[in-house]
C-alpha cells in the first residue's frame, strides 16, 4: 500500500452514452505531486475519465474524490470553487480566438481575482516565461503554430497555480521535436510548481518520457496501472500489442478503427 | 399506427427538450445581467461596447438601405390605389403608420436576425466545437455570464435605435416619392406624414424591436451552444438559428400586434 496522499481517488466509475457502456467500474488512485498517465486506444473512454475529473460530466454511478471531496455529489457552487484549483489543457489547445495571448493567459485571473491589472501583467509574463513564450504576449492564437498555441493554452492552464493539471492529448498534432518540448514542459512544470499531472495520451513515447504511474485503459476498463517498467514488462497480451502497436494480437482492430 | 404515434411522441418530447434547454438559457442570461453585480460579476462595459457596435453601428447603412427602398416601394403602391380616390396626400399618413407599427420594427429585425443571429451562432457554435466553451467551464468562467449576456444585452439595447433609424430611413423613401414623383409639397408631405401619427404607434414599434432582439439573441446563442459536429454541425446550427428567429418574429409580430389591436392601444 502506497503511504502518498492521495489527490484524486475515483471509485467504481461507471459512464454510457446513448446506451454504449463506455467506462464500466474503473477505479484509479492519483498520489499527489505525481504524473500520471491513463494511455489506451481511441474511444476507450480515456478523455471520459478526464471529464469525470473536472466535473465536466457526472458519472451514471462510482464517486469521484478531490482530496476526499465527492465531485458527483458536491453543489455546483462549490464545483466552481474546486475548478479554481484544476488547470486543464486541451487537446486543441482551446484558447479564445477573439482574445490576444496575453488576454487568453490573464483571463482566469482577471475573473476570479481583484489582483491589480498590473501584478497581472508580472503574472502572465512570468508564467508565459515558463512554458518558452515570452515576446508572445501580444500575438493572436490564429497566428501561433500548433506547440506554441499548446504551450500557450498550458500557460492558461497554470495561470491560477493550481493543485492538479490535466492534458488531454497534448502531443496530438504536433511534430516529434514539438511533441517532446511539450513533454518535457510537463515534467518540469510538475516539479518546479510540485503539481500533480493526469495526462491522456496515445503516444507511447511520450508516456514513458513523462509517466510515474500509468494506468491501461481497454473497452471502458483499467487493465493494469504501474510504473513504465512495470508497464514496459506486463505479462498481459493486450498491454503488450499496445505498447508495441503491432496488428495482431488480441486487440480488436476493427472496432478500433470503427471508432476513429 | 403505433410507430406513427410513437414517432409524433418522439418528437413533440424533443421540441419539449429544446424549449426547455432554451427558457433556462433565457433564464440564465436574464438573472446574469440583471443580477450579476450582486455576484461582483456585472456585464462588463469593454465587450457590451464592443458588441454594441458590431451590432448596432456596423449595421446602420444595410438597416437603412433596406427601410429606405420598402418605403419608396410602399408609397408607389399606396400611391397607385389613392390617386383612383383622389387622396394622393394620405400616401405621406399611410407609409409613417405603416412603417413605424409594422415594417420598419419587423424589416430591421429580419435584416439583423440574418446578419447578427447568424454571427452569434456560427461564433458561439465554432467556440463549442473547438472545446472553448469546455475551457471556460473548466476555468470555472459561467460561459452564459462572460459570453452570452452582453451579446443579448446589446441587442436588446440597439436593436431599438437601429428600428427609429430604420423608421425615419422608411419615411424618407415615401417622402422622396412623394415630393419627387407625386409632387405633393414638401412642407404639407412632412405635416400630414406626423398629423396623424400618434405616440403609441412609435411605442409598440419599438415594444416589438425589444422582443425580436431577445429572440434573435437568445435563439442565436441556443443553437451556438447546442452545435455538435465540426464544421457541418455549426452550418446546419446558423441556418437552423436564422429561420427559426425568421419564424418567430413574425409569429411574435402577429402576437404582439393582437394584442395591441384587441386591447386598442
Amino acid at each position: 500500500m502506497d503511504e502518498r496522499p492521495i489527490s484524486i481517488s475515483i471509485q467504481h466509475l461507471f459512464k454510457s452514452f446513448d446506451g454504449r457502456k463506455v467506462l464500466e467500474d474503473v477505479s484509479l488512485d492519483i498520489y499527489r505531486g505525481e504524473i500520471f498517465v491513463i494511455m489506451g486506444g481511441s474511444g476507450c473512454g480515456k478523455s471520459t475519465i478526464l471529464r469525470h475529473m473536472t466535473g465536466a460530466i457526472k458519472p451514471d454511478s462510482g464517486t469521484v474524490l478531490f482530496n476526499g471531496q465527492d465531485l458527483t455529489t458536491i453543489l455546483p457552487g462549490e464545483m466552481e470553487k474546486i475548478k479554481r484549483r484544476f488547470g486543464m489543457s486541451f487537446q486543441s489547445a482551446a484558447l479564445l480566438d477573439y482574445l490576444s495571448v496575453e488576454d487568453n493567459v490573464s483571463l482566469p485571473l482577471r475573473e476570479h481575482t481583484k489582483l491589480d491589472k498590473k501584478i497581472i501583467d508580472i503574472i502572465v509574463k512570468m508564467k508565459l516565461g515558463l512554458v518558452g513564450l515570452q515576446g508572445f504576449e501580444g500575438m493572436m492564437p490564429s497566428s501561433l503554430s500548433g506547440g506554441m498555441r499548446k504551450r500557450a493554452g498550458l500557460a492558461r492552464a497554470i495561470a491560477m497555480d493550481p493543485e492538479v493539471v490535466f492534458y488531454d492529448e497534448p502531443s496530438a498534432g504536433l511534430d516529434p521535436i514539438a511533441c517532446a518540448v511539450v513533454d518535457q514542459l510537463i515534467t518540469d512544470l510538475s516539479k518546479k510548481l510540485q503539481l500533480t499531472s493526469v495526462v491522456v495520451t496515445h503516444n507511447m513515447d511520450s508516456v514513458f518520457r513523462i509517466a510515474d504511474r500509468i494506468a491501461m485503459l481497454y473497452n471502458g476498463k483499467v487493465l493494469q496501472v504501474g510504473t513504465p517498467e512495470d508497464i514496459r514488462h506486463s505479462r498481459n497480451p493486450v498491454v503488450q500489442q499496445f505498447i508495441k502497436g503491432e496488428l495482431e494480437g488480441p486487440i480488436d482492430i476493427r472496432a478500433q478503427e470503427a471508432v476513429v | 399506427m403505433l410507430k406513427f404515434f410513437e414517432r409524433i411522441g418522439a418528437t413533440v418530447l424533443d421540441w419539449l427538450t429544446v424549449l426547455g434547454e432554451f427558457l433556462i438559457l433565457a433564464g440564465q442570461t436574464f438573472y446574469w445581467i440583471l443580477f450579476g453585480v450582486f455576484h461582483d460579476k456585472p456585464v462588463k462595459r469593454a465587450p457590451l461596447f464592443e458588441q454594441m457596435v458590431f451590432m448596432g453601428t456596423k449595421s446602420v447603412v444595410i438597416v437603412f438601405f433596406v427601410t429606405f427602398f420598402t418605403g419608396i416601394v410602399l408609397a408607389m403602391q399606396s400611391a397607385y390605389q389613392l390617386e383612383r380616390m383622389g387622396g394622393t396626400i394620405y400616401v405621406a399618413s399611410l407609409v409613417s403608420i405603416a412603417i413605424c407599427r409594422e415594417l420598419g420594427p419587423v424589416l430591421t429585425a429580419l435584416v439583423l436576425a440574418g446578419r447578427i443571429g447568424a454571427s452569434i451562432t456560427a461564433e458561439v457554435g465554432s467556440m463549442k466545437v473547438n472545446e472553448q466553451i469546455e475551457a471556460l467551464e473548466t476555468m470555472g468562467i459561467n460561459p452564459v455570464r462572460f459570453l452570452i449576456a452582453p451579446k443579448v444585452l446589446a441587442l436588446f439595447l440597439m436593436l431599438p435605435c437601429l428600428t427609429v433609424i430604420g423608421d425615419l430611413a422608411g419615411m424618407f423613401g415615401g417622402y422622396v416619392v412623394g415630393v419627387f414623383d407625386l409632387k405633393i409639397n414638401s412642407y404639407l408631405y412632412i405635416q400630414t406624414a406626423f398629423k396623424f401619427l400618434e405616440s403609441k404607434d412609435i411605442y409598440t414599434g419599438l415594444f416589438k424591436a425589444l422582443v425580436f432582439a431577445l429572440i434573435i439573441s437568445l435563439v442565436g446563442a441556443h443553437q451556438g451552444l447546442s452545435t455538435k459536429g465540426g464544421a457541418v454541425g455549426v452550418g446546419r446550427s446558423t441556418t437552423v438559428s436564422v429561420v427559426s428567429s425568421f419564424i418567430l418574429i413574425i409569429i411574435f409580430d402577429c402576437l404582439i400586434t393582437g394584442i395591441f389591436y384587441y386591447w386598442n392601444m
